[in-house]
């Protein structure tokens, strides 16, 4: 795995699949619900809720693991909860009833009278120690719809509730499919599903990264959260490449002004794409290819058309990779009802050289 | 295929010389892999073509026939190789492909399983992702199918980072061998839930498995078996669509008369008027090509349970 060589891991001798005390994580809230960056230290912290969490307890745990907040005597802490052998997967529960669904919903009324469970009742179980799942199963037992739900319903007001009352944290390797989610998530919270042309991008730059490559990371203007990135010590992005704002060894200039770059990947939302392509293009070695991914339509075909015009490279394409996600249930699968729809866009084709007549044979 | 050797580090740069791999670039739609050889000849629409005309040019050259035709010479990446490679079977493209690859975390070094082999289209990806110091071992139990693979592989330069095992993954699973060793799995097989269990065997603790089907009902069916190990089920299809640029010149409704619509025709006649028609400018046209690539398959993907 990329964390075998990362030089951190290698002098401490680790089994990179558990945490260590100064490892980077990320934490996965309530299921997908905020993905965050972490250092594991003794004296760090998470805010879930309301409630602030150590995150001593996730240190020397295996990646995977699932923690719940519990509030204890000294307040709330993270408490490991161990696997069932039921699983948490939607709909697990509902194996033998699924198929032949006999109840549906034509009794439910929805008039708020439905929970006879008080938020001061709440309150008042939290203060005697109960539980977030205890709370849930209250919830539960005193709701007088629950019963007359469809299985599926009542497993979504399940995980709801579990969600208010008993929140959640998976413990994450950083790899740079979670990385950049996170990083999205970020920047625009009302987008943070997948997008295939991420995607796309992020696997281009995975094979960058091998470390016999050099990663050269030209943003200049970068609205990626450059911190997080840095602090991936266990990613091999960061091997060997130069980080943005500092100045590449000469030596390093000089070979890639010889050699060329071997591809290039450009992905800058506001500049103009062909100020940039056709400056970068040209330092790439013939035949390497290139991506560039915009997030409108408009700038990518005037710089094809260019490209094409000014011959400068072939085998181009423009294309809109859409991503669909399914839910797979017994007699229950459809594509999700919110998708991704379009990431963006993808401009990719191969340098050629500009040596333009015929020699005689 | 890959820079793996650090002294032929930057293999776009290098000239061609007999023996190289080179994908030939015909047209935007026509390309073949060819095997530089010292009498090698290539015939095609636009003429006759000698390899040895070839030596000491650099990938990505334009070359002439005595006709005047002409070719373009490209060092091979696995995104050429997926569309040059001889389809034995159905096999992933590239939009699948890079999904794939990054939601399985496949970076250098890993370990990764994969059945069945079928083209290779996927493994060469899968190659490249684990080098130089990982490993895929890939299995098909066809047997001829096996040993192109593995020709193909040679060819490609790639037979030191994949194994081609001949073996029913169905019916056997993965060769112990690999217990609790892989990174993370792929399975493009006709009922890849027959395989599931033995996944689960093979991956490390928070591996990630992958299998495509082209059914609904095959996913139905690997999910209900995956409940059991793994967690984080999630499936996906994966769309693409196209686009065509051209360049036009769209005429403004007061000065058309009648050809409204008609790009061409619409430009001589502007020419040849006055100016103010002329300053209507050419502008950069995109749309979506009428051919889009529809379903491949689904992507289911899982994560195993943390059992520790
Ligand atoms: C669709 S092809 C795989 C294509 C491949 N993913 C690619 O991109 O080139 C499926 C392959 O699975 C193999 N296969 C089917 N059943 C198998 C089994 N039980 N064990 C091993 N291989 C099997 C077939 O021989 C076939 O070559």
């Amino acid at each position: 795995m990329s964390t075998k060589s990362s030089e951190e891991i290698l002098s401490a001798n680790q089994n990179p699949r558990i945490t260590w005390e100064g490892c980077s994580v990320l934490l996965d809230i309530n299921d997908g619900d905020r993905v965050l960056f972490a250092r594991l230290t003794a004296g760090s912290k998470v805010k879930i809720g309301n409630k602030n969490c150590s995150l001593q307890p996730l240190i020397g745990c295996p990646f995977g693991s699932s923690f719940q907040v519990e509030v204890g005597e000294e307040g709330p802490f993270l408490s490991r909860v161990v696997p069932s052998t039921e699983g948490n997967n939607l709909g697990e529960k509902m194996d033998c009833q699924n198929m032949e669904e006999c109840r549906d919903n034509r009794t439910l009324v929805d008039n708020n009278t439905a929970q006879s469970l008080t938020s001061e009742d709440i309150d008042d179980m939290r203060r005697k120690g109960a539980t977030g799942d205890e709370i849930v199963e209250a919830l539960i037992a005193n709701s007088s719809t629950f019963e007359k739900k469809t299985a599926f319903s009542q497993e979504k007001y399940r995980i709801k509730k579990q969600k208010k009352y008993a929140p959640g944290v998976l413990l994450r390797r950083p790899f740079a499919r979670r990385i950049v989610h996170a990083s999205l998530a970020e920047l625009q919270p009302s987008h943070s599903e997948t997008s295939t042309s991420i995607d796309q991008l992020e696997d281009a730059c995975d094979k960058e990264s091998s470390p016999a490559s050099d990663l050269v990371n030209m943003e200049e203007s970068s609205n990626v959260n450059l911190e997080t990135v840095s602090n991936l010590a266990a990613s091999p992005k960061t091997n060997k490449s130069i980080k943005a704002g500092e100045k590449a060894p000469l030596e390093a200039i000089k070979s890639w002004k010889e050699n060329g770059f071997s591809s290039l990947i450009i992905a800058a939302p506001d500049l103009d794409a062909w100020s940039i392509v056709k400056e970068l293009v040209p330092l790439l070695s013939y035949s390497a290819p290139f991506v560039i991914y915009h997030q409108y339509l408009q700038p990518l075909a005037t710089c094809m058309h260019n490209l094409q015009t000014e011959k400068m490279a072939i085998d181009m394409q423009i294309s809109e990779p859409w991503l669909r996600e399914y839910q797979v249930l017994p007699s229950r699968t459809h594509p999700h009802m919110q998708m991704s729809s379009s990431g963006g866009y993808l401009l990719s084709g191969i340098r050629i050289t500009a040596i333009d007549q015929p020699q005689p044979n | 295929m890959l820079p793996i050797d650090p002294t032929k580090k930057l293999s776009f740069n290098r000239c061609i010389m007999y023996g190289d791999l080179v994908i030939v670039y015909e047209r935007y739609d026509s390309m073949k892999p060819v095997k530089v050889s010292e009498n090698g000849v290539l015939q095609n629409r636009f003429g006759v073509f000698k390899h040895s005309n070839w030596i000491g040019k650099q990938f990505g050259s334009k070359v002439f026939s005595s006709k005047g035709g002409f070719i373009y010479l490209l060092a091979p990446t696995p995104e050429l190789w997926t569309l040059v490679l001889s389809h034995r079977t159905q096999i992933l493209y590239i939009a699948d492909i890079s999904f794939v690859v990054m939601y399985l975390e496949i970076v250098p070094g890993c370990v990764v399983l994969e059945s069945g082999t079928g083209s290779g289209s996927l493994t060469t990806s899968l190659a490249r992702a684990v080098a130089p110091n990982g490993h895929v071992y890939t299995f098909d139990f066809h047997e001829q199918r096996a040993a192109s693979a593995r020709e193909d592989f040679e060819r490609t330069g790639l037979s030191s980072l994949v194994t081609v095992g001949v073996r029913d993954i169905q019916g056997e699973g993965f060769p112990d061998e690999f217990l609790g060793r892989a990174d993370s799995v792929f399975l493009d097989l006709p009922q890849p839930w027959l395989a599931i269990p033995s996944v689960a065997k093979m991956l490390q603790q928070d591996g990630v498995l992958c299998a495509f089907s082209p059914c609904i009902e095959q996913v139905q069916k690997s999910c209900e078996t995956l409940k059991t190990y793994f967690t984080d089920i999630r499936t996906f299809e994966v769309l693409l669509h196209t686009y065509e640029v051209r360049e036009g010149n769209l005429g403004s409704w007061q000065d058309s008369d009648g050809c409204l619509g008609t790009l061409k025709s619409c430009k001589k006649r502007h020419r040849s008027t006055n100016g103010l028609e002329n300053s209507s400018p050419q502008t950069i046209l995109a749309r979506r090509n009428s051919e889009a690539r529809g379903h491949t398959g689904y992507l289911t993907f899982a994560r195993l349970k943390c059992d520790m």
